[in-house]
């Protein structure tokens, strides 16, 4: 087995050094709460519907109460006291505090009052996701399922019944996963649009609506095929819970979900993502959904060669945020990427260096390898051969989720014969390499053997670094991704705040409880 | 290169008009459908259309590669495009050119808009640049701020004047339904509108980006795939201190 060295020593270290990075940073997530949190506790209880406007019900509910500077006492506390004052449902009970005249918080109805209104919601909201693991679990049961690396390809039309159709040839053509690209701007949208959606730039709208009709798509292709075709979708942005409770509810098989990923690369309020993260991953935890983290992208801003410790620090710190969330080793999809500067000599040994060290050290988790980008040009013919390359370093080292490079990358989204060209060239290498890996050893001492000592050795430092100035300051240093971010700038900041010491959330109480 | 010549497709042999197209029909595979196929590469013009492969790719869809003779020319002396300067400045020029300014040049980049793709500008503007060559940051007489991605048309106004930018940089990688047109052109319409446009150098760059596209949308020069810092470097020295 082409196995690289690997310290346990060094790794255990690392463990530890993100653990208390994860545990700084669990302190303030568990005295805070924010409006997207609230939000995705009142679409729990069921909570549903627009106004004319378009804006969610959720939003003008969690608003009103925002602007009372109430948002700390949980939306679950404001909801279970309408109940309790006599609202005939939760809906009737959101809508008359979205719209109604008054909202006084006079303390006529206590905490455990408003608790107890609602166990009946609160128990119907948890088996309402309960029961759709159970029901995609079950449905997957009934098929057959692709063998690793799973092969992951995007479709990205704009229009969600364009993108059905893309999903199920894609699923026809060999893919074991769908993802549907976002809408670029959803990520800094603080509301989830509603219903099914026709146009979008670079993607498709992340909507609950749009959700089932992949869905339905996948599971008709995974009938057509006889072999099971996933679902992903993206839980970042300022929406990162509301969609993890959607995705939940509509049987997704996995999310883009990250720690940092938000606050890196889409300016993103630090202290906002924490929260946000750790409570969709709860119920992510709870759906038994995979998550796919999002370290490839430090390799399109800094370079790979120079920081690809930065990937490994990275999933060491995404795994203790995980873990801190109730995630299974079996649902963390560490993610990385074969970024490096194709024209650099013995590039390939480099990437195929970490992509066994990350295999190694993430031994349990469907780890995600993520394709060429950045020096892709507009020469197809080429890009074919690039992505080539990044597929026998995938089947070589074992990856559980490859997700296929275009070889239009750089140019448009992909179209269905580029998505069919992937996959077929992805079916003939993982075929032609099948036991590679188990074949070779690398030579003792070699370029493979030392870089992966030395990217090892970096990580551990970096988190040792990231310790030392806990993960707020380090990340104000650029410390990944080049990215420098402060602890109050970034987008989403204000819908942060200090939950009140008899907050309400019945929801997590029972997501905590695992 | 001869002005007034006839260009044609080059394969293997002078004049054989050799091109290949790839796409995909909806019908199955057959022969039928490769007759299909190679009508359709001769709509396009092709002659002796070879139906190179043919592989069902979705329920109902089939895909082809063809080849083909093109019997079409382009006439070079008939295009008048407008084309940058063909051969950029040194680092070494540009240092002692924009030396003559007395003042760093101030360049302020973005990706507008919803793209948040910032390859493009980061490989422009930021010190590390990309394969090898240094961004703008990395230029004594640049003083280079790279705003990031999803940035408005008015904030990358706003800032581009409190920075007192001597240009201004916009990548569009997202090119769905022409959405990198509308929202560039918005932008020159904003400047406009606010008597700023002349204050300002104006560049766009990005995969779908020509000179060309760049000057019809009201841009002062426009950047494709493949730019180098150096060029666009280059090209705000020439402007701001004139070819020396």
């Amino acid at each position: 087995m082409a196995t690289v060295p690997m310290d346990p020593a060094i790794v255990e270290a690392c463990r530890a050094f993100a653990a208390d990075i994860a545990d700084d940073v669990q302190h303030f997530i568990d005295r805070h709460t924010t409006v997207g949190v609230e939000r995705t506790v009142a679409r729990a209880y069921g909570v549903v519907g627009a106004d004319a406007e378009g804006t969610p019900l959720a939003n003008k509910l969690v608003d009103r109460l925002h602007e009372k500077k109430l948002t700390g006492r949980g939306v679950a506390y404001f909801l279970g006291r309408g109940l309790a004052l006599g609202a005939a449902s939760v809906q009737e009970a959101a809508e008359a505090i979205a719209y109604g005249d008054e909202l006084d918080d006079d303390g006529s109805v206590t905490p455990a009052a408003a608790r107890f209104a609602l166990e009946a919601a609160t128990t119907a909201a948890i088996a309402r996701i309960d029961r759709a693991r159970v029901d995609r679990e079950a449905f997957k049961a009934q098929h057959q399922v692709g063998a690793t690396p799973l092969k992951y390809v995007i479709v990205a039309t704009g229009n969600i019944y364009d993108d059905a159709l893309q999903a199920k040839a894609a699923r026809f053509a060999g893919a074991d996963i769908i993802a549907v690209i976002r809408a670029t701007a959803q990520s800094l949208l603080d509301y989830v649009p509603e219903g099914p959606t026709t146009e979008g730039y670079g993607g498709t709208f992340a909507t609950q609506a749009n959700f089932k009709i992949i869905r339905g798509a996948c599971d008709e292709a995974s009938r057509e095929t006889g072999q099971y075709c996933a679902q992903t979708n993206y839980s970042s942005g300022l929406c990162m819970s509301e969609i993890a409770w959607m995705a939940a509810v509509e049987r997704l098989d996995m999310l883009l979900n990250d720690a940092m990923y938000g606050i890196l690369f889409r300016d993103i309020n630090m202290q906002r993502t924490f929260v946000d993260q750790y409570f969709s991953r709860r119920i992510i935890a709870r759906s038994g959904i995979t998550i796919n983290t999002g370290e490839d992208n430090y390799l399109t801003t800094a370079d790979a060669v120079e920081k690809a410790h930065t990937v490994l620090a990275s999933q060491f710190v995404n795994e203790a945020f995980a873990k801190r969330a109730g995630l299974s080793e079996e649902q963390m999809g560490l993610g990385h990427a074969f970024e490096i500067n194709p024209w650099l000599e013995d590039s390939f040994l480099l990437e195929i260096s970490q992509a066994q060290l990350v295999r190694q050290i993430f031994n349990r988790h469907p780890i995600k390898w993520m394709p060429p980008t950045k020096f892709k040009t507009g020469d197809v013919f080429h890009s074919h051969v690039h992505d080539a390359m990044f597929n026998l370093v995938g089947i070589a080292t074992d990856q559980s989720i490859q997700l296929l490079g275009m070889f239009s990358e750089a140019i448009h989204t992909p179209l269905l014969m580029d998505r069919y060209l992937s996959l077929k060239s992805a079916r003939y290498i993982f075929g032609t390499a099948k036991h590679l890996g188990d074949e070779i050893q690398w030579k003792p001492g070699g370029i493979v053997e030392s870089r992966a000592r030395e990217v090892l050795a970096s990580a551990h430092q970096q988190l040792e670094e990231v310790k030392r100035d806990s993960i707020w300051d380090a990340i104000g240093r650029g410390a990944f991704g080049d990215v420098k971010r402060t602890r109050t700038g970034g987008k989403g900041y204000l819908g942060v705040v200090a939950r009140h010491p008899e907050y309400v959330n019945p929801i997590l109480d029972i997501l905590e409880q695992g | 290169m001869a002005e007034n010549k006839l260009l044609r497709a080059y394969g293997d042999r002078e004049g054989d008009g050799m091109v290949q197209m790839s796409f995909t029909l909806q019908v199955l595979p057959g022969d039928r459908a490769r007759e299909a196929a190679k009508r359709f590469a001769e709509a396009h013009g092709l002659r002796d259309a070879l139906i190179a492969t043919m592989e069902q790719c979705a329920r109902e869809y089939t895909y082809f590669v063809a080849y083909g003779r093109s019997p079409h020319t382009v006439d070079l002396a008939d295009i008048h495009v407008e084309e940058l300067a063909a051969q950029p400045l040194t680092r070494e020029e540009i240092e002692a050119t924009a030396k003559k300014l007395g003042r760093k040049i101030v360049v302020v980049g973005a990706c507008t808009g919803s793209d948040a793709h910032t390859v493009g500008i980061d490989a422009i503007l930021n010190y590390k640049g990309f394969a090898g060559e240094k961004g703008l940051e990395s230029y004594k007489s640049f003083d280079a701020h790279n705003l990031g991605a999803q940035v408005e048309n008015h904030e990358l106004i706003t800032r581009a004047r409190a920075l007192g930018a001597d240009a201004i940089l916009v990548s569009q990688v997202i090119t769905q339904r022409n959405c990198h047109k509308e929202n560039s052109a918005a932008l020159v319409e904003l400047m406009k509108k606010e008597g700023l446009r002349d204050q300002f150098i104006l560049l766009l760059g990005g995969p779908r980006i020509d000179h060309q596209l760049a000057v019809d949308l009201g841009f002062d020069a426009g950047f494709g795939p493949g730019t180098k810092p150096l060029t666009v470097a280059s090209y705000l020295v020439e402007r701001l201190v004139g070819r020396t």
